[in-house]
């Protein structure tokens, strides 16, 4: 965050000030900043602020130009190891003692997988490019000579200013000079920096407060200076677990690799002793081959080219293409799609589907995500009579849905349209003119900082600190007591269609401590009112004895408020004496101006007013629940996920709505709350907690201790423990702090992974992230983090997943995180639909793909042994080049692109099936180890019958067909059948895509491969296509297809019966999930029963209001105050 | 990015089979009753194949010698003993003499075998220039460099045909004499040695270069033969048809082999007499040794062997047959039982 302080060196007189605008600490714009403490500039002195260079106001976050892309590209690419890695594999196939393998059989593949990648980092590229023209081309008005004219905002220049009409966009860091608003007020958006889509204020400087009419800013950071662009685009590339995997086994294929090779060159270094040094006669040794050692050096490299294929070149380059069809089906979801915001789910990054089906830990915020952050007034309880309920005519409490009547507030030309109440008899009473009822919205219409904003005479938005205060404005003025418009020191209220205008004496605002707001007010009659409204645990100290009875009464309405799941507020007043006030307020002036301790001595004098206070009821807020997050929450838990929810709300809120979406429920066996102070009570509770759950966990050789004292601290995982019940467990935003130091967060962890549920309230954003990256760091699991404000970015980007929720609160949320949509309950199509047949697809996916190289790669090993280990490829080149890339490629694409095991219904009906990736049970060093197995199986199969059956074979018509090149194609024809065999096992979802894909491709080898050994092609080009006519002789000999079943059936008769005999002897939990399925697949489907979930209990809900403090001080203030001030259209100014 | 601005129901995807991932498919299951059928079928099949593919295999007669003449192993051995360490070998011949008791069934297909010859060595493999076999001119003065050091002669001439592989072409000569009565004079058989190659390689692959003069010794006017050669690659048959690159023994000869043991046919014996086999009676095989092996341990062979409906004797495939079908057979077996097993564990589970 950067600051501007104008410092007043000249009378403003002329719009020409010198201005040094410093930029005061901040972390982030630190770096860049090193050396710049001070900006100096002139406003609207072009000539002046040039000479400090800064830089223009375009903005370029595009990488690439029509020019540089080619090289930058490529150099970017090489920097790829993958990438790097073929690159010199291509300079060794180039030199010409070791090279065994034509050029092309690198070149051709790794240019494909070079030009997939330029071609999608250049459309990315273009759509940067077009937003950029689109910011730098907006106009704007700027100040030039005197006078104002448009320009683009890409010309904006530091120092110049500028004019801004409502509802612009702005895109430069700038100082408010003046504002056509009252008290030189504007009204800013800042949705794009920092998500937020509620109003801000901004003030002017006084100095320069009076100006003009008009808005008129300085501009003092431009283009690549600004806020924006020096935050932007450092959050760190996430990689999968997969990914980490898939580096780790490429690192062992190549040692593998090396290996062969090395084993391969001392095998011709015997046979080149034995054989080679004989058979000189007919082949000598070349020139530069001195003896066998130098012949088997070089021979090791001619092995390395060819055995390269073990590490397979399209393998990054499919599964980047593999993630983003997924992530398009997520794009595509239509049952992700809200409607009613008309928001379709996006996965914003593409790199992490197959994570979404490993989930293990789901860290979520509340406010936004499991609630909706709306707040309506919903049941109140005024001088002991409980409204809100709705009754039948048998007299039995109605359950409130879309259905039920509405109240008709049509007597009241200001109401609200939106709102809905139910409850009749209170309209009836307020329209009776019940006193108490009246005085109760009399105090809601003046007991808040809500702004008013009336665009169109009628047609009020209030502007709200927190929403619970809105909601309670908002009833009021439904109810017929309208807040229209406040002065800073007058209040209009249109009671029953009455304008009364109440003089503003005091507000004494909310803060955290308090727990309450009160105003004081003089009423038309010339009466000095107090009215208060706060949590009930404080206000319930404060009232006069005579209202206990009535307390006690309210006090048994807020209980049933509370067990609903609503949030409460105590609504009391109280009449003041005149001389009491003069002589208070005299003190609250003292107070207000002393200037050590401020905030102390005014607490003291509002404590001193605040008393003795007469209840006038209560009121309940529901902050309402987003569809479907208790079941969505049940159905995590099925899957054995863990959820936690970080908030910064208070703990009794957080509890509130555990309970009330299921995270908690009546059935666990005990709750315990960390609410410790110091180091020393934290541990003492979090041993304690520990105790109840598991006592032997405690005895038991800690592991943790093993850890701390084990040095150097080697990666650590803590092991997964069973308490003996459903705990859940509490924590306090303080204690955490405590929690999270050294030793302790062990501690933590351990008794918190140990719950089923976790809450942590009052958390600070940075808090958030420390416990994410805490249960990352211990637990190796992978963590989703879900929420919608700004103040859940920092966990969003800590998380292995980010996912945000565009709705309430703007969009930095969604803009950091890597999913993004507007339901929680999305959340479990994403992780059980889409993340489990991501991840299912990827593990088949890499299964297969590594099968199929090692397969393919590993006949070489064993023809090495019958060729004098002299290099000689199996395949015939054009086969090595089009293996991975054509042959193979579609089919294995269709695959994981396609494939589902059991449908949506099935995945989200069984929760279980999720089970297996959050154990990384489909892929893993174990899987892969099998694929090696498989892979060497297949090729000494692929080798040794195709050998057996040319083996000094002739044909029909006697001429001997034991050639080499029949041989390739006999082996070449039998890998494919039987890796196309193998994906065709895999497949479990044949679609008509994989159909074509499959098959087609198999087809498509056999069209190829009758082109390429073609007469016309090879007599074209007799060095390049040698194998004139091989296809022809080969395909119609009978024994070559004999012997391709013979390999097809020897290979695929293991496999199937491993996967017939696996399920039987080796059971895993999903097996019969599966077989579940399949047996209800045959039998129809009873429907499945959705009882709506309703939580009931006994349990305490004081607060309300925000955490922020109201704009109180801003209203009394007044200092700026204007004379056209009260204006009737005020507009506020968008950002 | 905003939403509002659009109406209702602007940004919902489409609703298609293909993006809501709907599309209708065949789930297959691998359950027993597909399984344990497949493996008694597949078992069955396999073992019928086997019984067929061997039977067949065994009916066909072959007839060996090796004439390699391992110290007093055959009359070979004086020249395999005089071509040691000599090269280029004086030439010498050497007999075979066998006799039939009965007819050997024809056709009969004389072949000569090789063994511990590294053909499908990778350095001897590509020492050969396909563009100058196809009759390019220009590759023929000009022959590929991966025929070094058969590229150029010791004169700097261009070698024709260049490389590894030409220069060492089998060059043993064999000629068939049958004595019908015992001490009756010996007839020699007739051998066809032409339509020994394959029709591609004789009729596609390998061509002379363009005749000059209609003469094919000055096409190759400017080339040297290779080093081992005794004669230049246009008088290797006195048949035009048979002459030059589409000298058949030659194109058989390039066709290199998978293995270090391989057969090459020689010559195809179906004319006059002895059209249906060979008669019964005592034979002489004379056999011109020119070939060195003896120097890497490698073997010569001569085989008369018939031809069956399915080709040559090769025993590999009927055997690999009958066991992979017993394997299909066993394991179907050992499936059942323990899907017996598991189904009644199951069964008791559920009570």
């Amino acid at each position: 965050m950067k600051y501007i302080k104008p410092l007043i060196s000249e009378i403003p007189w002329n719009y020409n000030w010198n201005y040094s605008a410093m930029s005061l600490l901040d972390r982030q714009s630190e770096g860049r900043q090193s050396g710049e403490q001070e900006r100096y500039l002139q406003a609207n002195n072009r000539e002046f602020n040039s000479l400090f260079g800064y830089p223009n106001n375009s903005i370029k976050t595009s990488k690439y130009n029509a020019l540089n892309f080619l090289p930058m590209n490529l150099f970017e690419q090489f920097q790829r190891l993958a990438n790097a890695y073929f690159l010199i594999l291509l300079f060794l196939q180039l030199i010409p003692q070791i090279s065994s393998l034509a050029w092309y059989t690198t070149v051709i593949p790794l240019m494909v997988v070079l030009s997939i990648t330029a071609v999608k980092d250049g459309i990315d590229d273009m759509k940067r490019h077009k937003n950029d023209n689109q910011v730098n081309n907006r106009s704007v008005l700027v100040l030039m000579n005197g006078r104002i004219v448009t320009d683009k905002w890409m010309n904006i220049q530091v120092g110049d200013i500028i004019k801004l009409e409502n509802n612009q966009l702005v895109t430069a860091d700038i100082l408010l000079l003046s504002s056509s608003e009252p008290y030189s007020l504007t009204y800013i958006e800042t949705a794009e920096l920092d998500g937020e889509t509620n109003l801000k204020v901004k003030q002017a400087i006084s100095v320069t407060s009076d100006m003009e009419d008009n808005l008129k800013l300085l501009s003092a950071f431009d283009g690549p200076d600004t806020k924006l662009m020096q935050n932007g685009g450092k959050s760190a590339f996430k990689r999968t677990q997969i990914d980490h995997l898939m580096n780790v086994l490429v690192l062992w294929i190549f040692l593998f690799l090396c290996g062969m090779c090395f084993i391969l060159a001392i095998g011709h270094y015997i046979w080149e002793n034995k054989k080679g040094y004989y058979f000189r006669d007919f082949l000598p040794w070349k020139e530069y081959v001195s003896s066998s050692v130098v012949s088997s050096v070089l021979i090791f490299w001619s092995y390395f080219i060819i055995l390269n294929t073990m590490v397979p070149i399209s393998l990054y380059v499919s599964v980047e293409i593999i993630r983003l069809g997924n992530s398009f089906y997520i794009n595509w979801d239509r049952k992700m799609f809200y409607e009613l915001k008309n928001t379709p789910a996006q996965a914003r990054t593409t790199t992490l589907n197959e994570e979404l089906g490993q989930v293990k830990y789901v860290f979520s915020d509340k406010t936004g995500t499991l609630t909706r952050n709306i707040m309506t007034f919903s049941k109140c309880s005024i001088n002991g009579k409980f409204y809100g309920d709705v009754y039948d005519k048998n007299r039995q409490k109605v359950e409130i849905s879309e259905k039920t009547e509405k109240v008709d507030f049509s007597y009241n030309r200001l109401a609200d349209p939106k709102f809905s109440f139910y409850d009749k008899t209170l309209v009836e009473a307020v329209k009776k003119g019940d006193r108490w009822v009246h005085l109760f919205f009399v105090s809601l219409s003046l007991c808040h900082t809500v702004i008013p904003e009336e665009k169109v005479e009628g047609e009020l938005v209030y502007q709200a600190q927190s929403p619970d205060e809105g909601a309670l404005v908002t009833a009021a003025r439904n109810f017929g007591f309208v807040f229209r418009s406040r002065t800073s020191e007058t209040i209009m209220i249109v009671e029953m269609g009455e304008t009364r205008i109440y003089k503003l004496l005091a507000i004494l605002d909310f803060n955290n401590v308090r727990k309450r707001m009160s105003v004081i007010v003089r009423t038309p009659e010339n009466r000095v009112m107090l009215f208060c409204k706060g949590a009930d645990t404080i206000l319930c100290q404060l009232l006069h004895p005579s209202c206990r009875s009535l307390r006690d009464v309210t006090m048994e309405h807020l209980d049933d408020f509370a067990s609903d799941g609503l949030r409460t507020l105590m609504v009391a007043y109280r009449e003041l004496d005149n001389a009491f006030f003069q002589d208070w307020s005299r003190k609250h002036s003292e107070a207000f101006l002393s200037l050590e301790d401020r905030e102390n001595k005014i607490s003291i004098v509002y404590e001193e007013i605040e008393k003795d206070l007469m209840l006038l009821g209560a009121t309940a807020i529901e902050d309402k629940l987003q569809d479907g997050v208790p079941e969505t929450i049940i159905t995590l838990s099925q899957a054995k996920i863990k959820i936690w929810v970080l908030t910064g709300d208070k703990q009794e809120t957080a509890v509130n709505i555990a309970y009330a979406c299921n995270i908690f429920d009546d059935e666990m066996d005990g709750m315990f709350i960390v609410e410790g102070e110091d180091n020393e009570t934290v541990w003492q509770e979090l041993r304690s907690a520990r105790e109840k759950m598991k006592p032997q966990s405690l005895l038991e050789s800690d592991p943790i201790d093993d850890y701390l004292t084990a040095k150097p601290r080697i990666p650590f995982k803590i092991p997964e423990e069973v308490p003996s019940g459903n705990y859940g467990l509490v924590i306090n935003g303080y204690s955490l702090a405590h929690a999270l130091e050294g030793n302790l967060e062990l501690e933590l962890l351990q008794t918190a992974c140990m719950c089923k549920g976790v809450i942590c309230c009052r958390m600070t954003p940075l808090q958030k992230a420390q416990v994410v990256e805490l249960v990352k760091r211990y637990k190796k699991v992978v963590t989703l983090a879900i929420g919608d404000g700004a103040n859940d970015v920092s966990m969003i980007k800590a998380a292995h997943i980010g996912v945000g929720i565009s709705g309430q609160e703007g969009m930095q949320a969604m803009l950091n995180s890597d999913f993004a949509f507007s339901q929680f309950c999305y959340l479990q199509r994403l992780l059980f639909v889409h993340g489990r047949w991501s991840y299912n697809r990827m593990c088949k996916f890499l299964s297969y793909f590594f099968y199929k190289n090692f397969a393919f790669t590993l006949v070489h090993f064993w023809y090495a042994f019958y060729s004098g280990f002299s290099a000689q490829t199996v395949y015939d080149t054009w086969f090595i080049t089009f293996y991975n890339l054509v042959y193979t490629s579609l089919p294995v694409l269709g695959l994981s692109l396609f494939d589902q095991d059991v449908n949506e219904t099935w995945s989200l009906r069984f929760p279980e099936l999720y089970e297996p990736g959050q154990h990384n049970l489909y892929f893993n060093k174990k899987e892969f180890v099998k694929c090696l197995v498989h892979g060497i199986y297949s090729s000494l199969v692929l080798f040794f019958i195709p050998m057996g059956t040319i083996h000094n074979s002739v044909r029909t018509d006697g001429k001997e067909i034991s050639d080499y090149q029949s041989f390739s194609t006999i082996v070449q024809t039998s890998l494919l059948c039987v890796v196309t065999m193998q994906i065709a096992l895999e497949t479990t979802y044949w679609t008509m895509i994989s159909h074509i894909f499959t098959w087609g491709s198999l087809g498509f080898y056999f069209c190829i491969l009758f082109f390429l050994y073609s007469d016309g092609l090879c007599l074209m080009f007799p060095n390049v296509f040698q194998l004139l006519g091989v296809a022809r002789n080969t395909l119609d000999w009978p024994q070559m297809w004999l012997s391709v079943v013979l390999s097809m059936v020897l290979c695929m008769l293991p496999v199937i019966g491993y996967h017939f005999l696996k399920p039987l002897f080796w059971p895993v939990s999903v097996d019969k999930v599966i077989d579940r399925i399949h047996h209800c697949m045959s039998h129809p489907l009873p429907p499945r029963i959705r009882t709506r979930l309703k939580h009931a209990g006994s349990r305490r809900s004081a607060y309300a209001f925000s955490h922020k403090q109201g704009f109180g001080a801003l209203i009394t203030s007044g200092k700026t105050l204007k004379a056209k001030f009260p204006k009737k259209n005020s507009f506020p100014f968008k950002k | 990015m905003t939403w509002s601005a659009t109406a209702r129901g602007a940004h919902q995807p489409d609703n298609t089979a293909f993006t809501q991932q709907r599309l209708p498919a065949w789930q297959p299951l691998l359950s027993a009753s597909i399984a344990l059928p497949l493996f008694f079928c597949a078992g069955l099949a396999f073992i019928g194949l086997g019984l067929g593919l061997y039977y067949s295999s065994n009916g066909i007669k072959e007839l060996e010698y090796d004439y390699t003449g391992d110290l007093g192993t055959s009359n070979c051995s004086v020249c395999a003993a005089a071509g040691q360490g000599r090269a280029p070998p004086p030439r010498c011949s050497c007999a075979w003499y066998f006799s039939l008791p009965e007819l050997f069934q024809g056709p009969v297909y004389l072949y000569y075998e090789l063994t511990n010859f590294y053909q499908n060595y990778r350095r001897y493999g590509v020492s050969r220039d396909d563009e100058q076999l196809s009759g390019l001119p220009s590759a023929l003065r000009h022959p590929a460099n991966e025929c070094a050091p058969y590229q150029l002669s010791a004169a700097g001439l261009p070698i024709a045909p260049c490389g590894a592989i030409a220069n060492s072409l089998f060059n043993d000569s064999f000629s068939l004499w049958h004595q019908r009565r015992a001490g009756g004079p010996y007839v020699e058989v007739p051998l066809d040695r032409t339509g020994i190659a394959w029709w591609t390689d004789y009729h596609v692959k390998f061509r002379n270069p363009p005749l000059v003069n209609g003469s094919l010794a000055l096409a190759f006017q400017g080339t040297a033969p290779p080093p081992n050669w005794h004669r230049p690659v246009y008088e290797l048959s006195t048949d035009p048809n048979n002459t030059g690159f589409i000298n058949q023994d030659f194109v058989v000869w390039m066709r290199t082999a998978a293995l270090p043991t391989f057969r090459k046919l020689y010559a195809r014996i179906r004319q006059g007499n002895y059209s249906a086999g060979l008669p019964r009676g005592a034979y002489r095989v004379n056999i011109t040794y020119n070939y060195p092996v003896r120097a890497f341990g490698g073997h010569k062979r001569i085989i008369f062997s018939s031809i069956s409906w399915m080709g040559g004797k090769n025993p590999f495939l009927g055997i690999a047959y009958l066991v992979v079908g017993s394997l299909c057979i066993l394991m179907g077996f050992v499936m059942l039982v323990v899907y017996i097993r598991y189904q009644d564990q199951n069964d008791e589970d559920e009570e």
